[in-house]
C-alpha cells in the first residue's frame, strides 16, 4: 500500500489503521482502490459497470471483519460509490467503514457514499462508520452517505455512526426495511461547527411482527453550523420501535428535530424522545469545581456526550 | 485556614430583598472539622456555594489561606486547594466515573488507583468505575460517587454538603471512617461537613448552626452538642411554647 502522509493521517482518523488490516479490506484512495484483499469467507469484486465493490459474505462466517476505508486528499474530486453487502445466513460480522476528506484546495471535494445492506436470516453485523474532514482550502468537504438496510427474520444490525469534525456538508439518508424478528440499533454522532449543515433523515419500516428499532441520534451545533433531523418509524406489524434525537446547542448553532411516528397496526408500539438544550450550567460548575477552566469543562462534557 | 468576614447574600424577591444570609462570620483553623448544622433553608447549602464561588456574595470577604478571594472565580479557587461536594449531585450523559475520579485527580491515573477512591465509599469499583453517570445511577450510588470524585481532588479545604443523605446505614460507618482518615492523610487539611446527623456532629472538632441566614450558636462539640440534642426536638419546642403544660 503506497499512500501520501495526509492519506496516512486520515485513515488512522476514521478507521484507526496504521497498516492493512486483518481479514478483508479494500482501501480506496482519491477514487482508486489501492489495496484489496479478500478471505475465505468475505469476498470482494469491483462492479463491472459503476464504481464500487460488491461484498460477498458467506453463511455462517462468525468473528471476521472488512475494512472498507475511503480517503480523499485531492481538491476538486467528485464521487458516487456504490457499495452492496451480501451478509450470509448465521453470518456474525463487523464491517468498518468511513471517509475521510482532506481538501486544502479550492474546488469542493464529494463523496457519495451508497451502502446497501443485505441481511440474511439471523445474521448480526456490526457497521461502524465515521467521517472526518481537514485541510484549509476553500473548497468544501462534502459527504452524502445514503446507507439502505434490508433485514430477514431474526437478524440484527447494530450501526454505529459518527461525524466528529471537519464536513461542510452532509445529507445523510437512512432507510431500513425489518421482517420479522429483526432488530436495527443505531447510534449516531453528529458535531457541527463553523458554518457546517448536517441533515440527517431516517425511514424505519417494522414490516414484521416482533421486529424493533432503536434509533439514538446526539448531536452537538457550535458557533453557526445548522442540523436537522429528521427521525420517521413506521410500524406496520407488532413492533417495538423507539427514536431519540438529543441535542447540545452552543454559541448561534440551529436544530431542528422532526421526529415521526406512523402506527399502521394496532400492536405496534412506538416512542419518540427529543431534547434539545445547552450544556446544563451545574455540569459545567462541577467540572469547574474539579478544576477545569470553562472551556475545558465545556470540551469534556461534550467529548462524554459524543462518545 | 478560612476566614469569613461580614458575609452577606441577598436575592431580589417581587421587587423587595430576600436575605438568604446575613453578616456570617466564621473561621475554619487548619486541620479542624467543622460541621454546619441547622433547619431546613436555613442557608447551609448556600454558604458552601460562596465558599466554592459558585455564588457571589451581596457583601463581606472570603479569605482563603491568607488571600482574598472573594472576587476569584470557581475554577481558581478549585485550583488553590478548596473543594465541594455537591448536596445534589449532577449526572453527565456519556462521562464515566473513571472519567470524573481522573478530572479530578488532575492526572492520568490508573484504573487501580483511581478504584480506591471508590472502594473507599463501599462501592465495588469494578462495577462502577466504567458506568456512565447518567440517570441510570440510584441516589445513593450518584451520591458516594461524588464523594468518591471529591476525595480524589485531595483539596486543602473540602465542604461536603450532607455526604450522608440517601446513603445507606452499612455505608454510613465507612463514610466517617473516610473523614477521618482524610484529617490523618494531610494534618494541615480541613473539612467542612454540612450534616443533621448526629453521628457526623460526634466526630467535629467544632459545630456551627446556621439557622435563618444567620450563626445562631458556635463552639466546640462539647459546648455546642449537648444543647443542640436538648432543644431540636418538636417536643421541646412544643412545651417550651405551651409553658410546660402537656401536649
Ligand atoms: N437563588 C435563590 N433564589 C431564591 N431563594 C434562594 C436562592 N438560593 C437559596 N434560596 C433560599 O434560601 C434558603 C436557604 O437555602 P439553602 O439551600 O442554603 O438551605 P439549606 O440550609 O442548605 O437547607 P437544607 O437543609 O434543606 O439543605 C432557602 O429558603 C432557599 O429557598
Ligand atoms: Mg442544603
Amino acid at each position: 500500500m503506497d499512500l501520501g502522509k495526509v492519506q496516512q493521517m486520515l485513515l488512522k482518523e476514521i478507521a484507526d489503521l496504521d497498516a492493512p488490516p486483518k481479514g478483508a479490506y479494500n482501501i480506496r484512495s482519491n477514487s482508486e482502490s489501492v489495496a484489496r484483499q479478500s478471505t475465505e469467507n468475505v469476498n470482494i469484486i469491483p462492479k463491472e459497470n459503476a464504481s464500487g465493490i460488491d461484498i460477498f459474505i458467506k453463511p455462517d462466517t462468525k468473528g471476521e471483519s472488512v475494512h472498507i476505508p475511503v480517503v480523499i486528499s485531492e481538491s476538486g474530486i467528485k464521487e458516487t460509490v456504490y457499495n452492496d453487502f451480501y451478509i450470509g445466513e448465521n453470518a456474525d460480522v463487523e464491517i468498518v467503514a468511513g471517509c475521510g476528506i482532506d481538501n486544502c484546495g479550492q474546488h469542493d471535494s464529494q463523496h457519495d457514499g451508497v451502502h446497501r445492506f443485505f441481511v440474511g436470516k439471523n445474521a448480526r453485523v456490526r457497521y461502524v462508520e465515521k467521517h472526518y474532514g481537514s485541510g484549509r482550502g476553500e473548497g468544501k468537504r462534502i459527504l452524502n452517505p445514503v446507507t439502505e438496510v434490508y433485514m430477514e427474520e431474526d437478524s440484527y444490525a447494530e450501526m454505529e455512526m459518527v461525524q466528529i469534525k471537519g464536513v461542510d456538508d452532509t445529507t445523510r439518508t437512512t432507510t431500513a426495511d425489518l421482517k420479522a424478528g429483526a432488530k436495527l440499533v443505531v447510534r449516531e454522532r453528529l458535531m457541527t461547527h463553523e458554518v457546517q449543515r448536517a441533515f440527517s433523515v431516517y425511514t424505519v419500516n417494522l414490516n414484521g411482527d416482533s421486529s424493533a428499532a432503536d434509533i439514538v441520534s446526539r448531536g452537538v451545533a457550535r458557533d453557526n453550523s445548522f442540523q436537522k433531523l429528521d427521525l420517521k418509524i413506521v410500524g406496520n406489524a407488532a413492533c417495538k420501535g423507539h427514536t431519540e434525537c438529543d441535542s447540545i446547542i452552543m454559541d448561534n448553532g440551529k436544530i431542528l428535530a422532526v421526529p415521526a411516528l406512523e402506527a399502521n397496526d394496532v400492536d405496534a408500539s412506538l416512542v419518540h424522545e427529543a431534547a434539545i438544550g445547552k450544556i446544563a450550567g451545574e455540569q459545567l460548575i462541577k467540572l469547574m469545581t474539579l478544576g477545569l477552566s470553562e472551556s475545558e469543562a465545556e470540551e469534556q462534557i461534550i467529548n462524554g456526550f459524543l462518545s | 485556614m478560612l476566614k469569613i468576614q461580614d458575609l452577606s447574600f441577598f436575592v431580589p424577591d417581587d421587587g423587595a430583598q430576600k436575605e438568604i444570609l446575613k453578616n456570617i462570620s466564621l473561621t475554619v483553623p487548619e486541620g479542624k472539622l467543622i460541621v454546619i448544622t441547622g433547619p431546613n433553608g436555613g442557608g447551609k447549602s448556600t454558604l458552601a456555594k460562596l465558599i466554592a464561588g459558585i455564588e457571589k456574595p451581596t457583601d463581606g470577604k472570603i479569605f482563603f489561606q491568607g488571600e482574598d478571594i472573594t472576587d476569584l472565580g470557581v475554577t481558581e479557587r478549585a485550583r488553590m486547594g478548596i473543594g465541594f461536594a455537591f448536596q445534589q449531585p449532577v449526572r453527565f450523559k456519556g462521562l464515566k466515573v473513571i472519567d470524573l475520579i481522573r478530572l479530578a485527580a488532575g492526572k492520568k491515573l490508573n484504573v487501580v488507583d483511581a478504584c480506591a477512591f471508590l472502594s473507599a465509599v463501599g462501592l465495588c469499583a469494578r462495577e462502577y468505575i466504567d458506568r456512565e453517570v447518567n440517570s441510570s445511577l440510584s441516589g445513593g450510588e450518584l451520591k458516594r460517587i461524588e464523594i468518591a470524585t471529591v476525595l480524589a481532588r485531595n483539596s486543602l479545604l473540602t465542604v461536603f454538603d450532607e455526604p450522608e443523605a440517601g446513603i445507606d446505614l452499612w455505608s454510613f460507618t465507612n463514610l466517617i471512617e473516610v473523614f477521618q482518615r482524610q484529617r490523618e492523610e494531610i494534618k494541615n487539611r480541613s473539612i467542612i461537613i454540612i450534616s443533621h446527623q448526629e453521628r457526623i456532629l460526634n466526630i467535629a472538632d467544632e459545630i456551627v448552626v446556621l439557622d435563618s441566614g444567620s450563626v445562631r450558636t458556635t463552639g466546640s462539640r462539647d459546648e455546642v452538642l449537648p444543647e443542640l440534642i436538648g432543644t431540636a426536638s418538636a417536643v421541646q419546642a412544643c412545651r417550651g411554647t405551651w409553658k410546660g403544660e402537656d401536649c
